[in-house]
């Protein structure tokens, strides 16, 4: 039995590359074509695998054929990108992908769901059998161990999630928090959108263009608010999102120190992503208020990247442990002279048999 | 005997301190249940330990100093498992265990365990005012704690520097709930360690009744300055630090001039 994976990846190919190999080929069509007894196609934005098992050795080109857009490439043209690997390799690869180590952004949560998927898809048409249904249950099962187990998906790493996840550390439940979107641009969407996501309820939006106001407002369950009345709404809200155009900036200490008096026992969290910025950067200073503009919030960003890169070590740690078990667990599995206490013999079907013919 | 059984529980809370530090140090700290099962199973051995010493005096144990430290630990230890899961402020635990082994292990390892001959009969109000002044100096530690999370929080939002412990700290307005909260229990059990003080049937020394209503009075106003609204939280979590700092100061005065008072 050979358990091999053939892909391209962010770490392999570009956009135009990943383009010309994603969503022509079916897990059904590999199985096919190529002449595999299981195979499974894992296509997202920034990745194309196919796991398979065969019982003679397939090639790369053969896979990346099945893959290809234009029938008649040159397989030359497409062959570098293409990265193999076999049986033990393979099985360590799935489980760097499902855990997120293998991702563009380290501990995205997204791929888990992608896998989940592809996974559901190649059962349902009958392409994944018993190998490939227990590979992926274990890489489940290991990429939720990592999660719980280090801090691989802690912090955020967009202008949105980290509003969240900063609002979320001050007020805790944001149901009850007051926002107010100052300018209607589209980052400030995105973030109200976030917000509102994780429970925030009450939302005000203010623009200078009251059409656009409303029209925002309403994209997002939100009240419009008359321009000139913003600065009086700082008395009553939590979170102020603004992104104006406004050449000099639209709060500052003088305006914001009676507002703030007035509601000394209650945070205010501003995120300022207007360039040039709306809020006088000395208003962090005040108490209470926690000021983050485009520049901070990607300080935060890279910070949060940062503390997932560090786990890298002790989440490697926990996917070599599910490695060393599971390829045991298969050539138990496939390799019956052991369940006798026989040695294992590297020229029967097991996976690391396969490994030293596929290297 | 018993002294085992404050090592054991010192043991117990010091495992929860090395194993959060393990964690905060590889940046993998997860609110799991060792801390809390750590500080359990020691709570359980300061428990058995003062009941030990209670039976052998036959009256509370709070006749030295030694005593009293390890009623306080047991006070904060208690309070933490009351006040901790209901919170959710997990983390606090290794803010609370710290604390506690410091105070075990002064009490173990200073001179302080000096055993008097019992010159005064049992006096109940004297046991009473003397156990719920420290059950509330237990509130009191909490909310201190609780003080130094909420800074600590809110240091790193402000520098926006934010270190992995950030993420194992909770909301600053759950924390700020939390203080205000210790703050009415520790400030109702102490007004009532204070009232039933004037019932022990001793004469109280001046200065020591100055300095606690002077305490009384300092937490006093950080709850009224809360109720109104005029104090900042991050004023009121830096004023619980002051404040459990005077406790501190105070109950060392008076467990020292009794000491003093009982020599021969």
């Amino acid at each position: 039995m050979n358990l091999f994976c053939v892909g391209l990846s962010h770490h392999t190919a570009n956009v135009a590359k990943l383009e010309q190999f994603a969503g022509i080929a079916s897990a059904e069509s590999i199985l096919r074509e190529a002449g595999c007894t299981e195979a499974l196609l894992l296509t997202t934005c920034n990745r194309v695998e196919v796991y398979a098992v065969s019982p003679r050795r397939i090639s790369t080109d053969e896979i990346a054929r099945c893959l290809m857009r234009k029938i008649d490439a040159d397989p030359h043209d497409y062959a570098p990108p293409f990265y193999r690997y076999e049986a033990e390799k393979c099985v360590l690869h799935l489980f760097r992908v499902a855990s997120a180590l293998d991702s563009m952004v380290v501990g995205e949560s997204e791929i888990l769901g992608q896998a989940k998927k592809a996974y559901e898809s190649a059962r349902k048409s009958g392409a994944a059998g018993p190998c490939l249904h227990r590979l992926f249950q274990r890489a489940f099962r290991v990429a939720k161990q990592v999660r719980t187990h280090t801090d691989i998906a802690r912090g955020a790493v967009s202008v949105g999630s980290v509003a969240v996840d900063l609002a979320q550390r001050i007020f805790g439940k944001l149901s009850d928090c007051r926002v107010l979107v100052l300018g209607a641009g589209e980052t400030s969407e995105r973030t109200a959108r976030a917000l509102i996501s994780r429970g925030a309820s009450d939302l005000r939006v203010s623009n200078r263009s009251m059409d656009r106001a409303r029209e925002l407002a309403d994209a997002v369950g939100g009240r419009a608010v008359p321009f000139d009345d913003w600065s009086a709404q700082c008395r009553e809200i939590d979170i102020l999102i603004t992104s104006t155009s406004s050449e000099t900036p639209l709060l500052t200490r003088d305006k914001l120190a009676p507002t703030l008096r007035e509601r000394v026992d209650r945070p205010l969290f501003i995120i300022d992503i207007a360039v040039p910025r709306d809020v006088d950067p000395t208003v962090n200073e005040m108490e209470g208020v926690y000021l983050y503009d485009i520049d901070s919030i990607r300080s935060v960003a890279e910070q949060s990247l940062a503390l997932r890169r560090e786990q890298v070590a002790a989440a490697e740690a926990i996917i070599a442990e599910h490695v060393t078990d599971f390829v045991d667990f298969i050539s138990r599995g496939l390799n019956p002279a052991l369940q006798t206490g026989k040695p294992p013999s590297l020229g029967e079907n097991s996976l690391r048999a396969s490994e030293l013919q596929g290297s | 005997m018993d002294r085992y059984l404050l090592i054991f529980s010192t043991l117990c809370f010091l495992a929860a301190v090395v194993h959060t530090a393990i964690e905060l140090r590889a940046g993998v700290f997860r609110p799991m249940r060792f801390n809390f099962f750590a500080i359990c199973l020691g709570f359980i051995f300061q428990t058995a330990f003062l009941s030990v010493r209670g039976h052998e005096l036959a009256r509370c144990p709070l006749t030295n100093l030694f005593e009293v430290f390890i009623f306080l630990a047991w006070s904060v230890a208690a309070i933490y498992m009351l006040v901790g899961p209901g919170y959710r402020l997990s983390l606090m635990g290794a803010f609370t265990a710290p604390l506690v082994v410091v105070l075990q292990v002064f009490a173990l390892i200073a001179p302080i365990d000096i055993r008097h001959p019992a010159t005064l009969p049992a006096n109940a109000w004297l046991e009473f005012h003397a156990s719920i002044s420290l059950v509330a100096y237990g509130a009191f530690a909490l909310a201190c704690i609780a003080g130094v999370m909420y800074l600590v929080q809110e240091r790193q939002l402000k520098t926006h520097q934010l270190h992995s412990i950030f993420y194992h700290l909770p909301p600053l307005t759950d924390l700020f709930a939390a203080i205000t909260r210790l703050l009415w229990w520790g400030f109702a059990l102490y007004t009532l360690g204070i009232v039933s003080g004037f019932f022990t049937g001793h004469p109280l020394p001046r200065v020591q009744v100055v300095a606690a209503i002077g305490l009384w009075l300092l937490y006093a106003v950080i709850l009224q300055g809360r109720h109104l609204r005029w104090l900042a939280p991050k004023r009121v979590a830096a004023l619980c630090i002051l404040g459990f700092s005077a406790a501190l100061t105070l109950l060392w005065g008076i467990t020292f001039t009794a000491q003093m008072l009982s020599l021969p």
